[in-house]
């Protein structure tokens, strides 16, 4: 089931349709040129976009206009980057951030 | 050098921008958002003559005018940092750093959170997310959703997932906690709810909001609402029922709702769940306005505004030489209200920057925002005017203040 909303009863149809590739986490998809990665991604099926730094549970988008900085992913090697607020560019390279060591947290947990 | 910069290429930025190369001066017009537009893009509702309002047409319309007389713009360009050095205004983005002496914010509006348990899971998001994904980048933001929170907003969007095909299985409230206190009583509810019923087809709504005019009427309306909600646009609407947790594994999968009583408290045993792929979160909006704090503007906390404003007047100027401000950072109200408010920046800037005659412009154009106001079809909070008078006062006694250290 397509997950794009081609028709609509007010807003019309979707005409735009020029798709290109870009990988995420290393595979690869398709998407609409120049509409934000966020939604790209969600197109696809994809919903979660990062793991949390200190916890590692998985997070997508919340507010998708720029506010609340949960989408952040690594795009072309910049970190960072806020998936809801990025146009999608042909060959572009997606990926997620992971759990992040702790070392001083594990160490007093250790020895106090 | 540019005459005037605007941050916010939204209803507010982008109308205040037309009005001033209207009067000849150079501008540029800052977004970090892709498209202009900036919240009108995902706006979509019938008004009450019958025809649409169509957020992105509007956009387009007002951009292309824009366009048209010379405007110039910066999208996907976050503004980190303004500060005032040498007379003239210093705008900070990642790349460049841009100057001006009239500095004007159209920042807009931003959703207030409202944690319930699991809403960190993929798939949980604001109900503007939802919106800004099924009107603007027309993406599913899933197939059958629950909306948390039920508010002018959370009403609206709920109907536009619907044009959408989307499947809205039930708009609830979250359980009653310290931060989400207003929002999860259903009484409180039920109040803010009277200003929408306008817009709700439903007879039990329209026929229940006269009925609850009084306290004792809303407490009674609420205890004898039926358990299985009231339906508006076929959607439930469950106000004895709360949201007490959102679970799935890895994505969202489905809520908990219980049933509360009239003091908003869980009935135990009454747990229920409800499959759904995307849970919405509507906590209500807040005018959005770091750049004026960091600038140093004095704020007031005014509740009918939507929470902190920076003091302006009515020409939309700001206690800072060179800088206004103009939409949802000075109050919650709809695009129509921001579109008049950005005239009125638009003309006290062309005035200051030395035009002159532009006087009686500028009282036709503060009369318009309160016309607008008045014929508001979606109002954000019923005592705006109110909050715009207490904000009033407070410019008065700033001005008495200044007056008595001058002399
Ligand atoms: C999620 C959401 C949904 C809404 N839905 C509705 C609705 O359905 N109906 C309705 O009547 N009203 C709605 N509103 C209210 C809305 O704020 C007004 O209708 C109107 O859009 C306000 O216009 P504005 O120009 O003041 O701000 P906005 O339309 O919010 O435009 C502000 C612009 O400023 C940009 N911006 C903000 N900060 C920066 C920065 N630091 N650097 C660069 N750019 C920046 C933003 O990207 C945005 O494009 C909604 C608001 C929000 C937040
Ligand atoms: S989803 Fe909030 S910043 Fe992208």
């Amino acid at each position: 089931m397509s997950r794009r909303i081609l028709e609509h009863p007010v807003l019309g149809n979707l005409q735009d349709n020029k798709y290109i590739s870009f990988t995420f986490n290393n595979k690869n998809y398709e998407g609409l040129e120049s509409e934000s990665i966020a939604a790209a991604l969600l197109a696809n099926g994809i919903r979660t976009l990062r793991y949390h730094e200190e916890s590692g549970s998985p997070r997508g988008i919340y507010c998708n206009i720029g506010h609340c900085f949960e989408c952040r992913v690594t795009v072309n090697g910049t970190q960072g980057v806020r998936a809801c607020l990025t146009p999608l560019q042909a060959g572009m390279v997606i990926e997620s951030g992971g759990k992040l060591p702790t070392p001083v947290r594990d160490w007093s947990a250790e020895n106090e | 050098m540019n005459d005037v910069i605007i941050v916010g290429a939204g209803p507010a930025g982008l109308s205040a921008g037309i009005t001033c190369a209207k009067k000849g001066l150079g501008v540029l017009i800052i977004d970090e958002y892709m498209k202009p537009g900036g919240r009108l893009l995902g706006q979509l509702y019938e008004e009450p003559n019958g025809s649409w309002w169509n957020g992105i047409q509007e956009s387009t319309s007002l951009y292309e005018h824009a366009v048209d007389l010379g405007i110039q713009f910066q999208l996907n360009t976050p503004v980190n940092n303004i500060e005032k050095l040498d007379q003239s205004w210093v705008i900070y983005t990642d790349k460049h750093t841009f100057n001006t002496d009239h500095l004007l914010l159209a920042t807009g509006a931003a959703e207030s959170p409202v944690p319930v348990p699991g809403w960190t899971l993929p798939g949980v998001m604001s109900v503007g997310a939802a919106q800004v994904m099924t009107n603007v980048h027309r993406v599913k933001p899933g197939e059958r959703g629950v909306i948390i929170g039920v508010n002018v907003l959370s009403a609206a969007i709920a109907m536009e997932l619907q044009l959408a095909g989307i499947d809205v299985a039930c708009l609830t409230l979250p359980k009653l906690n310290k931060i989400t206190k207003n929002a999860a009583q259903p009484k409180d509810v039920l109040e803010s709810l009277l200003h929408v019923s306008h817009m709700a087809p439903s007879p039990l709504i329209r026929f229940g909001s006269k009925l609850m005019k009084n306290d004792f009427m809303k407490k009674m309306g609420v205890t004898f609402y039926p358990k299985e909600g009231v339906k508006m646009w076929d959607i439930p609407i469950q106000l004895r029922k709360a949201v007490i947790n959102i679970y799935g594994d890895g994505e969202v999968e489905g809520i908990t709702s219980a049933t509360i009583d009239a003091n908003g408290e869980v009935v135990s045993g009454s747990e229920e769940n409800i499959a759904c792929d995307f849970v919405c979160i509507a906590g209500g909006l807040y005018p959005l306005t770091e750049l004026a704090a960091v600038a140093g503007c004095p704020f007031y906390l005014i509740d009918e505004l939507g929470g902190y404003v920076p003091l302006h007047n009515e020409r939309m100027e700001t206690t800072l030489d060179g800088l206004y401000v103009a939409g949802n950072i000075t109050g919650i109200e709809g695009a129509k209200v921001a579109i008049a408010q950005g005239v009125t920046a638009g003309l006290s800037i062309a005035e200051n920057a030395g035009i002159s005659g532009l006087d009686v412009d500028i009282q036709h154009s503060i009369q318009s925002i309160e016309l607008t106001r008045d014929k508001a079809y979606i109002q954000f909070h019923p005592e705006v005017k109110k909050g715009k008078r207490i904000l009033k006062e407070q410019w008065k006694e700033y001005e008495r203040s200044v007056k008595k250290l001058v002399h």
